[in-house]
């Protein structure tokens, strides 16, 4: 990796282990001395946070299997034993449900940071897509485990989704119904179904820790981007990950378990949905299918086009587009703190996001249909034609001379240049 | 190795026989041996042989339906009044967004008239999937007073599509009319849907 190690093993045992399996060496030059900018804010520390949601997911996760059976007569009846009998069942389970979305703002919020601060540009695009790929992965794994509590929104959702693929049927006849009993494993949603379901929602978590840590690696080759958006260049610009990170990320974790804390003893079911404690009914749809709230915006997208084709596409285009995000912008400055013109388009396309969230909540009629449309012509505006042609026209701020200038102001930045 | 083999003494076309020959087995083994992991996920003999169901209609009186499952799916049958008959015989070709009649007892390109949604000869009965070709939900439109639509057929309360009183998709996202599965009356009130 780019930081090389200044560790120096403590005893003669950890200079034996050095020799042959250097982790220590590793950890400490990635995790404990690597210089990190010392101008990171808070929106830094979701980076941390969702480290440890995926370790509570996998945990939990695990030991929820134990109790849990997947077979379309027995697992709605499991997940409430796991409710009612299970010694802490009600605390595991309320902990991985509610630690999924979490996990979901948790990510949100890291990927708009990503956004605002030009994260994805030279030389970090690859830290990027995989950070796309991971929110690709985890989608797919939050819908996979919202199916196996088999309520009814679990089977109407599956329902849905997978009868997404036979779009295909529009360009290829019989193709999408081919691909979907595939996916089933009948001519129906059932129990071969569920079991793969719970199969992969097994797996995937595993996948996505492989890919978190492609990620953390694909970081620590150019090291930490900053809200200033400028590169570490003098000596005082960064700062030894600990204990300045260490206790900055362990402060802003201790916050965020308040909120998870407070969901999860105080309103365990509020980001659920009712339907989902009724036991699923192949012969009745709810009135109102929804999916769970961070894929709201999504469903927006895909119901405000009337051609079930292109809305499949929107669907899935949606979060294709983001890892194009890097080719897309053109500016040269990072961080949009910089950007007089790009801030507005930005804070519009979060009320955009936002709003889409909220209509994806809404019955499909009236004027909740021309506001997704509306809002998902925006969504793809934003990246289609805002990035290229803002980037290309905007004049953009003065940057500081250096990290440190923007922290401490021209005097000790000059101080700083002159001692280097 | 104790003899040193020089490059007069290899024999060039033979190795790469030996060579190709190798790789273009493994690859093809290698390629091969995905098939099973692939169609293990395919519908196996067992939902296979679920695929026939009979129902006696009997009990039917004019304007009822009922809901029967065939292969895990909810197929409709709708025994019509002739004012239903009517509102479906009403509707020109050209005002139906799919004009073909998605019947599977019928050639794949015959016109969506209402004869050829409903059973052959037996225009006031209706079978037909219930299951709504957008994305899959069952619409509402058979239980006496739940929500049949603008067209007085069935109503889908996912994303909103309309369905006649023939089954044919009228307004909305889905694509397609609803689906007549394979079916025969087998006696005055008894049909086998498969």
């Amino acid at each position: 990796m780019a930081h090389q190690s200044t560790y120096q093993p403590s005893s003669k045992l950890g200079a034996w282990f050095d020799e042959r399996l250097p982790i220590p060496r590793m950890v400490h030059g990635q995790f404990i001395d690597f210089p990190t900018p010392r101008n990171l804010n808070y929106w830094w520390t979701f980076g941390g946070i969702l480290v440890f949601c995926l370790a509570v997911q996998i945990v939990t996760g695990i030991v929820l299997a134990m109790h849990y059976v997947a077979s379309p007569d027995h697992a709605f009846n499991s997940v409430e034993a796991i409710m009612r009998d299970v010694n802490w069942g009600w605390f595991l389970r309320y902990t991985h449900a509610v630690g999924a979305s979490m996990f979901f703002i948790a990510v949100y919020i890291h990927a708009f940071r990503g956004l605002y601060y030009g994260s994805y540009k030279a030389p970090r695009e690859v830290l990027w897509m995989l950070g796309v790929l991971i929110l690709l992965l985890m989608i797919t794994t939050a819908f996979m485990g919202y199916s196996l509590v088999w309520g009814q929104m679990s089977f109407w959702a599956v329902t849905v989704i997978t009868n997404l693929f036979s779009s295909l049927d529009m360009l290829v006849p019989g193709l999408g119904t081919t691909l979907v009993q595939w996916i089933w494993g009948g001519y129906a949603v059932g129990g071969p179904t569920l079991n793969r379901l719970f199969a992969l929602h097994y797996l995937l978590p595993f996948v996505i820790a492989g890919v978190v840590l492609l990620h953390i690696w694909a970081l620590h080759i150019p090291g930490n981007g900053n809200p200033a958006g400028i590169d570490v260049r003098l000596k005082s610009d960064s700062l030894p990950f600990h204990p300045y990170y260490t206790i900055k990320d362990g402060f802003a974790l201790v916050v965020f378990l308040l909120l998870f804390a407070g969901f999860v003893f105080y309103a365990p079911n509020y980001l659920g949905h009712p339907d989902n404690y009724v036991p699923a009914n192949p012969l009745q749809t709810p009135p109102h299918i929804v999916p769970e709230w961070y894929f709201l915006p999504f469903y927006a997208i895909l119901r405000a086009i009337p051609n079930k084709l292109i809305g499949v596409a929107a669907l899935f285009g949606a979060i294709a587009i983001l890892f194009f995000v890097p080719w897309l912008d053109r500016s040269k400055v990072r961080s949009t703190t910089y950007r007089p013109v790009f801030k507005w388009f930005f804070w519009l396309f979060v009320a955009d996001c936002l709003m889409l969230g909220y209509l994806g909540s809404q019955m499909p009629e009236g004027i909740y249909v021309l506001l997704s449309r509306l809002g998902a012509i925006y969504y793809f505006a934003f990246f289609l034609v805002v990035m290229p042609v803002v980037g290309m026209f905007e004049k953009p701020k003065q940057l500081p001379g250096s990290i440190t200038e923007a922290v401490l102001g021209k005097e000790a930045a000059a101080k700083a240049e002159a001692s280097a | 190795m104790s003899t040193s083999i020089t490059e007069d003494d290899e024999d060039v076309s033979r190795r790469d026989v030996i060579l190709i020959t190798a790789g273009g087995f493994a690859g093809v083994l290698g390629v091969a041996s995905i098939w099973p992991l692939l169609d293990q996920m395919n519908p196996d003999s067992s939902a296979q042989a679920l695929a026939t169901t009979e129902v006696d209609l009997s009990h039917m009186e004019r304007g009822q339906a009922i809901t029967v499952m065939w292969r895990g799916k909810p197929i409709f049958i709708r025994y019509r009044t002739d004012d239903e008959v009517a509102a479906g015989k009403d509707v020109p070709l050209s005002e139906l967004p799919d004009k073909v009649a998605r019947n599977a007892n019928l050639p794949d390109d015959a016109p969506a008239t209402d004869e050829n949604r409903a059973a052959e000869g037996k225009e006031p009965w209706l079978v037909m999937i219930g299951i709504c070709t957008h994305l899959g939900c069952i619409p509402d439109g058979q239980a006496p007073g739940s929500n049949k639509g603008e067209f007085g057929g069935w109503f889908c309360p996912c994303h909103g599509s309309q369905y006649d009183t023939a089954g044919r998709i009228r307004k909305g996202p889905a694509p397609e009319n609803m689906a007549i599965p394979p079916y025969a009356f087998t006696g005055d009130t008894k049909i086998k849907i498969g």
